[in-house]
């Protein structure tokens, strides 16, 4: 049995709060059946006494994408206050801001009137030669496009690995996967890198004002097809998606009001990079929208929204599937003490006004965030996977292409969700396959060795004696120590595998024993889990 | 081995566990078992126990097959009017025998070669209502068969409900197994042990089609990379790699261990251990050559896996392989040319395939299915290409296939907006596939009724 409760805390520091936290923290952190008695299902803040190193480390890995045992200690001196501050007011902390100049975003300008007039007196000479030329033109620039979307996802997952604002980015994650878009459909890189910047803008802002944002973002127009909305033939894709996906929720809007909200949304699209409201495509006529009638336009069906309830209990359960664990399917099998801090989560969100730094930071310092059973037991993302073993193993980054390729493999290409849904999370990440693409990604960036090819270099770069604390010696200890930095528990029989291999190798604590125990950790079921 | 239910998982590993009592572990047991598994039943046409032995293999052509000059309506003048640059001349089709005025591709020499044995059929004018043209649009419709391109897969589906969904009611048996219950005993444990996982996709990603609500498919791209890389880096990290790894078989099975719950933890635990399990015996099952030869094609070389893994004894009931390259805007070509060598590829390809399947005594144990997700428009484009289209044929492969041309070729008058009406609904193709090959119910899979299309030769 790997998870034993015994000796779950690294180094003394942390072991007076975990002591001091007896009903659960006798259990263990792998119980993840929630049984109501239990579970704190309040939002209460937890006592800071009990902010030891595992919740230290917790807040690191869902809040952020993990970290060194440097950070980690970093954090744990800090107490929760400073540090839930510190992730939340991502903008105090310096980084230079993405330039919106970063990316040509005249690849695939619209063609202008020239082009046009030139393209129609071709058609109707029939001059073939001159439509096939402007049909050549136009794919070399798709190409282009399409080689610039490359160069934008390695730009994220660049910035992911190296920012000191963990959370902001994280949550641009997050709001990529609720509004998720996909270049295979918008087909404009630009669109994409400017929607991206969109979410980071607002990722610790106000949801209300996201929401605003993204139905005047040209990506998201052109994704669900609001720029074919026409007067006397609306188009209900982006309604639908508003209140289903994006703000309400199944089962809280009825079809009719997709069909008033389409219309509302008419004459809302985008003229090359920027919105456009097109007057003489917006049906005038009343709307009747949730219950409201009134001539509304788009911004006026948004804000009829955000006085749903629906809507801010809707965005706390994605926002609580996200930070803190998977929730049944039907509410109705969600647990009570679940149930409750949902509520709360939902009312703070309502009380700050749809502001979401107040209801992160109740959450990231609430007794329930920090319940045990919460701890190891979500199954990282591959984002998660990749971005956090560089944070917290320190490795090299080697190659952002054969990361980005990975992440395809893996199922999590950014910028390219499977549908308007996002990515379903969980354990749809994890298949016979995608296991062995997790482990050999790992093998890369540990060692340098490509999970495909011939290329047997390992020249290596890892410093696999620099993740070890400095006071450990000993099999036993080292063993120990590196399962704690790279999974945050000690499953027994691994441990004695590990020790095993240990003592094969002469007990040498070098960099290359180090770097394979590092390896052999890294490509057990556990590491997939944070 | 693939069950995703922890209950029927820790069930099968306690039986396996009993019968196998001299085993001093469970991993040394199963690894023991997997090769016991190849000796036995390597080269047999069928499993004792299970009764139904059939298997499905699907042939994706992505990016739009072009299906006019895939099956040439020769006999309509419209045909040349329309593809004046691209259009195959009478003289080189491919005349099928009792259809009048419609052959094959030259390029399909290998398939007219079924077709001559009795081993091929043309469904004509296969599609759907309201017909998407954005390849992952329609591609999801044909792979969910829904045209809101919503849900499961449909072979997912057809898993889930054979295995221990909905269907049978039948807890964590393979496809096939549930039916080997009633009234006659089950196959033993161990046979399970190395039965294979019910869906095997070649390529980089699952395909949708296969992923099941819990049934999923294995997946690779190629054999070598289905293994851990950090056995190459040292190969003294193999044997603690596999004990880390194959760890689930022991720490799953102990009555009221945390691990045997149904955390994401023990899921992880169990993944990997089907994960160490499925490599060994794919690699091993693929790593043995061919009775016959197999063209150098991608195509080739996914058939060939097909083959061997079919031949090891693997029970998976579903195999799923793809072709790409068939967006043919530009530059498509007639008799030559990019199409006709795409084209070439896959009847060579099929060719060789049903040989080796022939020569194995196991080619009436498998239909072959391909399709497109959607054909072309019927006029050629300014670019000696053409557009994305509607309706096209669909071809089955199989000494069992109701061999012939299927349907009538939609007409190249009446059209809609430029692109053929199809004729056939595809998921009529696929209730038939399920009813009548793999005996399943097809109501239930598809979640509608399509009247299945007898697609096979009567008994």
């Amino acid at each position: 049995m790997p998870n034993q409760p015994e000796n779950q805390t690294p180094t003394p520091s942390s072991s007076p709060a975990v002591e001091g936290r007896k009903p659960t923290g006798a259990a263990g952190p792998k119980r993840s059946v929630i049984e109501d008695d239990v579970l704190i299902g309040t939002l209460r803040p937890l006592d800071a006494k009990l902010f030891g190193y595992h919740q230290a480390r917790h807040l690191l890995w869902r809040a952020g994408f993990g970290g060194s045992e440097e950070q980690v200690r970093t954090l744990l001196a800090w107490g929760p206050a400073k540090s839930v501050d510190y992730l939340i007011n991502a903008s105090d902390v310096p980084f230079e801001e993405a330039r919106p100049d970063a990316f040509d975003k005249d690849i695939l300008h619209p063609p202008g009137k020239e082009e046009r007039d030139m393209y129609r007196a071709a058609q109707r000479a029939g001059d073939e030669d001159t439509l096939a030329r402007v049909r050549l033109e136009r794919q070399k620039r798709e190409q282009t496009d399409r080689t610039q979307m490359g160069e934008v996802q390695k730009w994220w997952l660049k910035r992911m690995i190296e920012t000191p604002r963990p959370l902001e980015e994280k949550l641009t994650l997050f709001w990529h996967g609720h509004f998720a878009t996909s270049f295979r459909g918008v087909e404009d890189s630009y669109h994409m890198y400017q929607q991206n910047q969109l979410f980071r803008s607002h990722a610790l802002g106000n949801f209300g004002d996201l929401l605003f944002a993204i139905v005047r973002d040209p990506a998201m127009i052109k994704f669900l097809n609001n720029n074919d909305s026409r007067k006397n033939k609306p188009n209900e894709n982006l309604a639908r998606e508003l209140m289903e996906l994006f703000s309400l929720g199944v089962g809280n809007y009825t079809e009719k009001d997709i069909k008033e909200g389409a219309r509302a949304l008419t004459g809302y699209t985008f003229d090359d990079d920027a919105f456009v409201f097109q007057q003489q495509n917006h049906d005038n006529g009343g709307k009747d929208i949730l219950g409201k009638h009134a001539n509304m336009d788009g911004d006026a069906f948004v804000r009829t929204i955000l006085e749903q309830r629906a809507c801010s209990a809707h965005i706390a359960r994605k926002l609580y599937e996200f930070f803190v664990g998977d929730l049944p399917a039907d509410a109705g099998d969600i647990p009570a003490p679940q149930k409750s801090a949902l509520r709360e989560l939902g009312n703070t969100m309502l009380q700050a006004r749809y502001e979401l730094k107040p209801v992160l930071r109740r959450l990231f310092l609430s007794e329930h965030f920090y319940d045990q059973r919460f701890f190891n037991e979500q199954i990282k993302s591959p984002v998660q996977l990749v971005v956090g073993a560089v944070r917290s193993l320190n490795t090299p980054v080697r190659d952002l292409s054969v990361l980005n390729d990975a992440l395809d493999l893996m199922g999590q290409r950014i910028f390219m969700p499977p549908s308007v849904k996002g990515w379903n999370g969980g354990r749809s990440w994890i298949n016979t396959s995608t296991m062995f693409v997790r482990q050999n990604i790992m093998t890369f960036l540990i060692t340098g060795r490509k999970p495909k090819g011939s290329d047997k270099s390992t020249s290596n770069g890892f410093d696999a004696l620099a993740i070890l604390p400095k006071d450990v010696t000993g099999p036993r200890e080292v063993v120990d120590a590196l399962l704690g930095v790279t999974l945050g528990q000690k499953p027994q029989p691994a441990r004695r595998a590990l020790l095993a291999y240990l003592e094969s190798r002469g007990n040498t604590i070098d960099n290359d024993t180090l770097t394979s125990l590092v390896l052999l950790i890294t490509a057990m079921p556990e590491y997939q889990l944070c | 081995m693939f069950y995703p239910d922890p209950f029927t998982r820790r069930e099968f590993l306690r039986s396996g566990l009993i019968m196998a009592s001299a085993a001093a572990t469970i991993p040394a047991f199963l690894s023991a078992s997997a090769n016991a598994m190849h000796g036995a039943l390597g080269g047999l046409s069928s499993a004792p126990g299970v009764p139904d032995d059939h298997i499905l293999v699907v042939v994706q052509l992505s990016g739009g097959n072009d299906g006019l000059n895939t099956v040439i309506p020769f006999g309509m003048p419209e045909y040349y009017r329309a593809r004046t640059g691209i259009g195959i001349a009478e003289k080189d089709v491919l005349k099928l025998r009792e259809a009048d005025g419609v052959g094959l591709h030259p390029a399909l020499a290998g398939v007219k070669d079924l077709y001559d044995n009795g081993s091929a059929a043309v469904i004509q004018g296969v599609g759907y209502p309201n017909p998407n043209r954005s390849h992952f649009r329609s591609m999801d419709i044909w792979h969910t068969a829904d045209t809101s391109a919503t849900g499961d897969g449909w072979i997912g589906r057809y898993f889930d409900s054979e295995c221990c969904g909905f269907g049978s009611g039948e807890s964590g048996s393979l496809p096939g197994a549930a039916k080997a219950k009633a009234g006659k005993r089950q196959p033993p444990a161990e046979a399970d042990a190395t039965a294979g996982p019910p869906g095997i996709a070649i390529g980089r990603t699952a395909p949708l089609a296969m992923e099941g609500r819990k049934i999923k498919p294995v997946s690779f791209e190629s054999a070598d990379l289905f293994r851990w890389t950090g056995q190459d880096v040292d190969k003294a990290l193999k044997d603690p790699y596999t004990e880390l790894n194959r760890r689930g078989a022991s720490e799953l099975m102990v009555p009221g261990n945390p691990q045997a719950q149904d955390t994401n933890a023990s899921f992880l635990l169990r993944t990997a251990l089907d994960a160490q399990v499925s490599s060994d015996l794919i690699r091993k099952a693929v790593s043995r050559r061919p009775e016959t030869t197999f063209p150098q094609s991608d195509i080739g070389r996914q058939l060939s896996m097909v083959s061997a893994m079919i031949r090891a004894g693997l029970k998976t009931r579903v195999y799923y392989t793809s072709l790409g390259s068939f967006d043919t805007h530009s530059g498509q070509g007639g008799a030559q040319g990019r199409h006709s060598q795409l084209l070439r590829q896959l009847g060579d390809a099929m060719k060789a395939f049903y040989a080796e399947l022939r020569a194995q005594g196991n080619d009436t144990r498998v239909l072959t299915m391909s399709f497109s997700e959607f054909g072309r428009r019927v006029g050629q484009n300014a670019s000696q290409g053409t557009d994305h289209g509607t309706a096209a044929p669909m071809l089955l492969f199989g000494p069992m296939v109701r061999s012939g041309v299927i349907g009538e070729h939609p007409s190249l008058r009446d059209l809609d907006e430029g692109d053929l009406k199809y004729k056939i609904d595809f998921r009529s193709i696929y209730a038939g596939i399920l009813e009548g090959w793999m005996k399943a119910d097809s109501k239930t899979i598809l979640e509608g009724t399509f009247r299945p299309l007898p697609v096979l030769k009567k008994a």
